[in-house]
């Protein structure tokens, strides 16, 4: 009777959309109603709300424990819970169909949880989980036991570089901040993440928002900052009200605010939304936000570590960086660097999306090869399609093709093969997917995320995504190809700020090595990978169609004809390529080449 | 000072000093869009972009500041391709009727374009479609041909202090903007006219005026109030058709709307250029000529003084004169008529 029953629901974003609430509610009804017919649930048994776990593609996913024995289930709804009671909770047999498969345990045994490891485990909104975790026992060694410049020293030692994406070294920057100056000094974490497809670090912050606020802690004690600023987005809402909902915690416990640890050192912190710039994530331009200029990046030197927040010394990290401020204070910089390859220790956190079967969060050791994360971690390319290349850091990053797939990720090999860590996108593309395409793609964010403040990024990232438009559309020209080399190499040489700077950087890397596929659209007007509709031509197999006339409706410009139960034509002079027949054949008989 | 070398040359400079100020002090040209040495270093143009060892790539000039022992090149092949490919993109999303522009001759795009030989343009592409908007009495827009220096939006904020305008939209949307995109409804000073260095911001007064040719320049003080702001008149066939003043000047080259706008009344027929004397109650004004309007003053003065004593004047002076004049003309009544009946429209 005394068997402690846990049982945890996944609350981060993806699983409350998923329908984590009304899993969590149904789970209170059964425990509930069982509760009243006397039977084993009672005052042992938890319900928790946890974070992201990573693997959002299978929520809701749901832990039971039974006695220390916990079973994992995916994919589940509210309609479910009764059964999950009936026959786990109250039967003890676990429900065997709705288990996770093996992939679940490959997805994540393959990685290396420092940063997410309390991710899916703590309750987010309650102190006493984190403090149960050994939270805020890193601030309080380095508050009570260690002089700023030895936090320094050790955050140094251990190599910990920007998870931002600018890789530079945080212990350096700290150290940086700390000599400038004599007043105020602040500093902000920058929770400011645009990159579309990554969730790193609003997972972190919505799954154990405790663990960024230590982090400032001892980073606010290590440069002497007695104010603290997280700038983050405010399309985030869940992450804002549980950032919101840490600090209030914090402050009633005294983790924030005078005297901490009984000490002389005082710190506050406060939330400053952002309203969905993504050239804030830049931290000149989060400067200028904060202060409630418009967010356009000014240039370095001078460094906000010297002349930052109101011309004040600031340091600016990113979200990771400082969760992986509090296991360096508690565990030492050599357990730190123990991981990790060359100059890039510790873990990556890295948002794993495309044309991959096991799409997720995920956390690995820095120099891990990319064919592990593709097919151990990944589970390998979706359908059973050929891997084409990977495209990591974002919409400034770059495409990594099949020939690096051995490559150990880290910093230093990610920049060599024309690509950037960046905040830790990625996105894996298969033989489906057109190269030309994918620069265009990123580039139609960038050049609509330029501030406009420099002439390179705001017209020439314009000009660039015109010439990939007209190419895909069958309209490229003899000479585009090197036009686009060269206008691309002087809007990263001549921008301001890192969006401009890097935001060639698709057609770069695109360029370097699909050039044939930019040919084949130029020189063939064909897309090999058959996605650029303009170059492609429609037609029905007559073999193979059975006159449903799906496509005859579907078609906007009455290209269609062909009798009910009757093989249908397409006449190619009235197609205008727009692939709706396509779509919504449901016999495959629509071919297009 | 700083000691470093700007291609080739050893220069010692304050230690204030930014590389562009640096290479300009030591008569090396650097091309600039949207610096002003009067305003805050903006580094948005990227013209400026200069190579220093040890830096990986290239830096805009205007922002850095010089350190011990740099070494700078300011013309290399790199440079001139990045700088010319800025012109051309700026150029791509410009109207290029420079023909019938009033901005015209004294517009540093234009100059750019024609340094670069810019005759064709690789990236012909879309452009901004902006209506001209006037309809405020002072200033016209028109913002298709507006660079974004920002020069209007710094010289707003950090000289003006008024904040009038902004920046709004991003990428290539960006544009500069009264808030809410309404018209301008500002003190219409005019100084971001005077710092736009295209046609994209004129004053309504100058439209279909002279624009460069048989122009003459004289420079004057403005006589609407003691400050004495120097201006510099451009007039053609004895017409004063537009007013501006040089950045070296006491007044840095800033004005206000009175001064900059203000000079209607130079050719207005209704100008009173002889003095005029009524000579008998009810009767019309006579044109005179100056000796003998003094005379005909000092002449009553004097009656008048002895019949009724000096408290029986009264003077007031102007704000429009200079001190040196309003200094006179106390002096004038106290001195001269002898009585301390003298006061100014702002108090002596």
């Amino acid at each position: 009777m005394n068997e402690e029953i846990v049982v945890n629901v996944c609350m981060g974003t993806g699983g409350i959309a998923a329908g984590g609430e009304q899993v969590m509610a149904a789970f209170r009804r059964e425990f509930a109603e069982a509760g009243i017919s006397g039977a084993r649930v009672g005052e042992n048994c938890r319900l928790h709300k946890v974070g992201c776990r990573g693997f959002c593609a299978r929520d809701v996913l749901v832990d039971v424990a039974v006695g220390g024995q916990a079973s994992t289930y995916q994919y589940i709804q509210a309609e479910m819970v009764p059964r999950l009671v009936r026959e786990h909770v109250l039967g003890g047999r676990p429900v065997a169909e709705w288990l996770v498969g093996e992939d679940y345990h490959t997805f994540h045994d393959n990685q290396c949880k420092r940063i997410l490891g309390d991710l899916g485990r703590i309750d987010p909104e309650d102190i006493d989980e984190y403090l149960a975790a050994d939270g805020y026992q890193a601030a309080e060694k380095a508050l009570t036991t260690l002089s700023p410049a030895e936090v320094i020293e050790i955050i140094k030692e251990s190599g910990l570089r920007g998870r931002g994406g600018g890789g530079f070294p945080t212990g350096v920057k700290w150290q940086f901040c700390a000599a400038a100056g004599d007043g105020q000094r602040y500093i902000i974490c920058n929770a400011d993440e645009g990159d579309p497809g990554a969730f790193m670090d609003r997972s972190i912050i919505e799954g154990n928002p405790h663990a960024v606020l230590e982090g400032m802690i001892i980073g606010a004690y290590a440069i002497g900052a007695t104010l603290g600023y997280v700038y983050i987005r405010a399309e985030y809402p869940l992450a804002v009200e549980r950032l919101r909902c840490a600090l209030r915690q914090a402050e009633e416990r005294g983790y924030l605010g005078e005297n901490l640890f009984g000490g002389q050192f005082a710190l506050r912190i406060k939330v400053k939304l952002g309203a969905g710039a993504f050239v804030c994530g830049e931290e000149t331009a989060l400067i200028a936000s904060i202060e409630g200029e418009r967010g356009m990046p000014r240039a370095k030197p001078p460094f906000p570590a010297q002349q930052g927040l109101w011309g004040k010394p600031t340091v600016i990290n990113n979200v990771e960086t400082l969760a992986n401020v509090p296991p360096i204070i508690r565990h030492g910089a050599a357990w730190y660097a123990a991981v990790g390859s060359g100059k890039s220790k510790g873990t990556k956190v890295i948002a794993l999306t495309g044309k991959i079967r096991n799409t997720g969060l995920i956390e690995i050791p820095m120099g891990m090869p990319l064919k592990d994360i593709i097919y151990k971690i990944g589970g390998g390319i979706e359908g059973d399609r050929l891997f084409k290349a990977v495209q990591t850091g974002g919409p400034s990053g770059g495409c990594i093709p099949q020939q690096h797939i051995d490559l150990a990720v880290d910093y230093e090999n990610l920049a060599a093969v024309g690509s950037m860590m960046g905040s830790g996108g990625m996105v894996v593309l298969d033989e489906s997917d057109c190269m030309v395409n994918i620069a265009k793609f990123f580039l139609q964010f960038t050049q609509a995320e330029s501030c406009g403040k420099c002439v390179p990024c705001r017209i020439g990232t314009k000009r660039l995504l015109e010439i990939l438009t007209r190419i895909t559309e069958g309209q490229g020209r003899e000479g585009d190809i090197e036009l686009l080399q060269s206008l691309a190499e002087d809007v990263r040489d001549s921008s301001l700020c890192g969006l401009g700077m890097s935001a060639p950087n698709p057609v770069l890397s695109t360029l370097r090595y699909f050039r044939h596929e930019y040919e084949a659209h130029i020189k063939q007007r064909k897309c090999p990978a058959k996605v650029c509709n303009h170059l492609l031509t429609f037609f029905i197999r007559p073999d193979s169609c059975v006159g449903c006339t799906m496509c005859a409706r579907a078609c906007s410009v009455k290209a269609i004809s062909g009798e009910s139960k009757q093989p249908h034509h397409i006449d190619q002079k009235l197609c205008i390529r727009c692939g709706s027949c396509f779509d919504v054949c449901k016999f495959n008989a629509v071919l297009k080449e | 000072m700083i000691h470093l070398t700007i291609d080739g040359k050893n220069l010692a400079v304050p230690a204030a000093n930014t590389v562009l100020e640096a290479a300009r002090s030591a008569g090396i040209a650097i091309p600039t869009l949207c610096h002003d040495e009067r305003l805050a270093p903006y580094g948005g143009c990227r013209l400026c972009l200069v190579e220093i060892d040890g830096m990986a790539k290239p830096v805009t000039s205007c922002t850095t500041p010089v350190r011990e022992g740099m070494v700078v090149r300011t013309v290399s092949e790199r440079l001139y391709r990045l700088r010319r490919t800025i012109v051309e993109l700026l150029l791509s999303d410009h109207p290029n009727d420079c023909m019938t522009c009033i901005g015209n001759g004294d517009c540093t795009l234009q100059e750019l374009a024609y340094s670069y030989g810019l005759r064709e343009n690789r990236f012909h592409g879309a452009r901004r479609e902006h209506h001209r908007v006037d309809a405020n009495p002072f200033i016209t827009r028109e913002q298709n041909k507006c660079v974004l220096c920002g020069l209007c939006v710094r010289v707003c904020e950090e000289v003006q202090g008024v904040s009038a305008i902004g920046f709004a939209d991003r990428g290539f949307e960006t544009k500069i903007v009264p808030p809410f995109g309404e018209d301008l409804n500002c003190e219409f000073c005019g100084q971001c006219v005077a710092v736009c260095p295209t046609g994209a911001l004129s004053a309504r007064l100058w439209a279909g005026k002279p624009r460069t040719g048989g122009i003459t320049s004289t420079r004057t003080v403005c006589t609407f109030c003691g400050c004495g702001c120097n201006l510099t008149l451009k007039c053609k066939a004895n017409e004063v058709f537009r007013v501006d003043s040089e950045p070296t000047t006491h007044n840095r080259g800033w004005l206000c709307v009175k001064g900059r706008f203000g000079y209607d009344f130079i050719n207005s027929p209704e100008r009173l250029r002889t003095p005029l004397i009524r000579r008998s109650k009810g009767g019309p004004l006579e044109a005179v000529d100056w000796p003998e309007a003094l005379q005909h003053i000092a002449a009553r003065v004097t009656r008048f003084k002895a019949e009724h004593g000096p408290d029986a004047f009264a003077g007031l002076s102007s704000a429009r004169c200079t001190n040196e004049e309003n200094y006179l003309f106390q002096k004038l009544l106290r001195a001269a008529i002898g009585t301390n009946n003298v006061d100014h429209c702002a108090r002596y």
